[in-house]
């Protein structure tokens, strides 16, 4: 499948191409230049290794955000079946920057959330980018209290810059609807695992994420906010988006090493856009051994487990 | 001589005389609204609100704890709180510094127990003056603190918002206070206990979107700011000017987000109120 560059790619883009020219021009003009192609083949791979190996966190964010990338949609085709879609959240409408409906996970009944982008302008526009209003957050809660209800885990997939900023969702109570949320999925009693695929930008992310087990995609990001609307807070200046994503922790292994996210799913080489597929087994495999392993726990230890996950985060000085 | 024409003149400084007259700073102050002149005497006897349009300056949290509960009653309770870096970010632990040197708190909350009209409460109280108001890991800390010490005691907890939102410096940590107080409240609410929330000017972003919009009453001071985004992002956004009054107090009493818009020197017989309607009564069958 051809795939959409990022700039950071191009170099090795341009390698690979070289050696497709050669292996061309041997074979049709019957020269064997297998010396000189393994040569390439060689440095080819070292350059793979050394851009993917040490991509920084706007790289990353640059992956995070490519249009190939597999969505919560993709997930939900390539890890469930017989996914029913509800729609609304029984107050206002309903959103469609989150999706949410039952399927089955491995047999099992699971209910599953996610932000949705879009993959071409179009739909981008038709899911507002995957910023959500509150009914979003409104249709997440009602589907996860519908799954507590029936005994269901609850799987959701965090994919948005952020809660959407506009008249309308004011006007709705967009922080009443994540105040809610984050209330509320601290008390639901079946196991809720939140798995950041994409972009987890501020509250917006957070609202559909409070779980027992949090996992992060390698080359996800999650933080506060975007960078660009970091750099516009704290510097005035959107522009300098770059320098913000330097210093956010904003990263996988960061939030890992903050205790934020508990487990890192690795890669494709260069991405979930490069192997849709091989990305969804990974995912697959750590989402039904965590679940397996959280089914075990009653449902009072494992809200006293979900409170005290997010009790213990913050850094101070006594005294 | 000659030479001498070439010379720079040599000046004396002369000083003029000190005779300034002396105004000691914050005798008056202007009314943002109406520019209406106000003698901080006067200010203190209205509450700090101006007494020709009404406009309510904000208070530091010193300032509302003194005069929202009973005289001697207040007992600080994690004063020296502080800061950390979690993100290593340059500048922070200088900014820090600087705001606690200035408003003499350490963060931007202030808790303890206290009495209003001798009922007991847990209180917690907002201060803008300190970088923006802004939630990291100690108003996160000191919020939820707050919350165990009114389960343990079994009182109604009160919180005064005043916030711009998130701290940034404290990147994602900051994003986790959210999950944390509203964990904390779902506690409360389990336990039955009351809960009120002030909101004044101004309570936006990640506090608006945690513990300061999930009160069992939710009170508000006139003209305050209260939303989720701030104006000029989402006028940003949306390319548009946004419509008078969006975001007030009494905009959201209109929307249906807060209970009650009450006007400062109201607020405390307003919360004596609340508080003895919910000290008494109650059945288990109810």
């Amino acid at each position: 499948m051809p795939n959409m560059l990022l700039d950071f790619e191009k170099p090795l883009a341009e390698l690979e191409t070289k050696i497709d020219e050669l292996i061309k021009f041997s074979k049709d003009k019957g020269i064997d230049l297998s010396e000189e192609i393994k040569t390439l083949q060689a440095k080819a791979e070292t350059l793979k290794r050394d851009i993917y190996g040490n991509l920084s966190p706007w790289q990353r964010i640059t992956i995070a955000r490519h249009p190939e990338r597999p969505g919560t949609v993709d997930y939900i085709k390539m890890l469930f079946e017989g996914f029913m879609e509800m729609h609304g959240d029984r107050h206002f409408g309903d959103d469609p920057a989150i999706i949410g409906g039952i399927a089955k996970f491995y047999g099992e009944p699971v209910t599953v959330i996610g932000h949705v982008k879009g993959k071409d302008t179009k739909e981008n526009i038709a899911r507002n980018f995957g910023y959500a209003h509150p009914e979003g957050y409104r249709k997440a809660l009602r589907l996860m209290e519908q799954a507590e209800k029936f005994g269901r885990p609850v799987l959701t997939f965090v994919d948005t810059p952020g809660a959407y900023c506009g008249i309308g969702a004011e006007e709705r109570g967009q922080a009443w609807a994540i105040a809610e949320n984050l209330t509320r999925m601290s008390k639901i009693h079946v196991p809720v695992i939140a798995t950041v695929i994409g972009e987890g930008g501020s509250g917006g992310a957070l609202a559909i994420a409070v779980g027992d087990y949090i996992l992060m995609l390698e080359n996800a990001v999650y933080a506060i906010s975007t960078p660009e609307t970091f750099a516009s807070i704290l510097w005035k200046d959107s522009s300098k988006a770059q320098d913000a994503a330097a210093i956010m922790k904003m990263t996988a292994r960061d939030l890992e090493e903050l205790q934020v996210i508990d487990e890192i799913i690795p890669e494709p080489l260069g991405g979930a856009q490069k192997n849709p597929q091989e990305a969804a087994r990974t995912l697959g495999k750590s989402l039904q051994k965590a679940l397996n392993s959280l089914k075990k726990l009653p449902p009072e230890k494992l809200l006293e487990k979900r409170y005290e996950k997010f009790r213990s985060i913050g850094q101070f000085i006594s005294g | 001589m000659l030479k001498d024409l070439f010379r720079k003149p040599k000046y004396v400084t002369v000083h003029a005389d000190t005779v300034k007259k002396d105004i000691p700073e914050g005798l008056w102050q202007k009314c943002p609204t109406c520019n209406e002149i106000l003698y901080s005497k006067e200010l203190e006897k209205t509450l700090k609100t101006c007494n020709k349009c009404g406009y309510h300056f904000r208070m530091s949290a010193r300032e509302r704890i003194n005069i929202t509960v009973d005289e001697g009653s207040f007992l600080e309770l994690e004063a020296d709180l502080a800061s950390a870096n979690p993100l290593g970010f340059v500048d922070y632990p200088d900014k820090i510094a600087k705001a606690q040197e200035a408003t003499h708190i350490k963060d931007a909350i202030v808790i303890g127990e206290a009495a209003i009209g001798g009922n007991p409460v847990v209180i917690g109280v907002m201060d803008a003056n300190f970088v923006m108001g802004s939630m990291g890991s100690v108003v996160g800390e000191k919020v939820t603190r707050a919350i165990e010490k009114a389960i343990e005691k079994r009182v109604p907890l009160i919180i005064f918002s005043a916030s711009g939102g998130a701290r940034m410096q404290e990147g994602i940590v900051s994003l986790m206070q959210m999950a944390k107080t509203c964990g904390a409240l779902a506690k409360l609410n389990e336990a039955g206990l009351l809960y009120i929330t002030v909101l004044t000017d101004p309570t936006t972003g990640g506090v608006t979107a945690s513990f300061a919009s999930m009160g069992d009453v939710a009170l508000a001071e006139p003209g305050a700011l209260i939303g989720f985004t701030g104006s000029r992002v989402i006028e940003q956004t949306i390319k548009q000017k946004l419509p008078d009054g969006f975001q007030t107090a009494e905009f959201l009493l209109n929307h249906g987000f807060v209970d009650m818009v009450i006007p400062r020197q109201q607020l405390r017989s307003t919360l004596e109120a609340l508080l003895e309607l919910h000290s008494t009564g109650g059945t288990e069958n109810a």
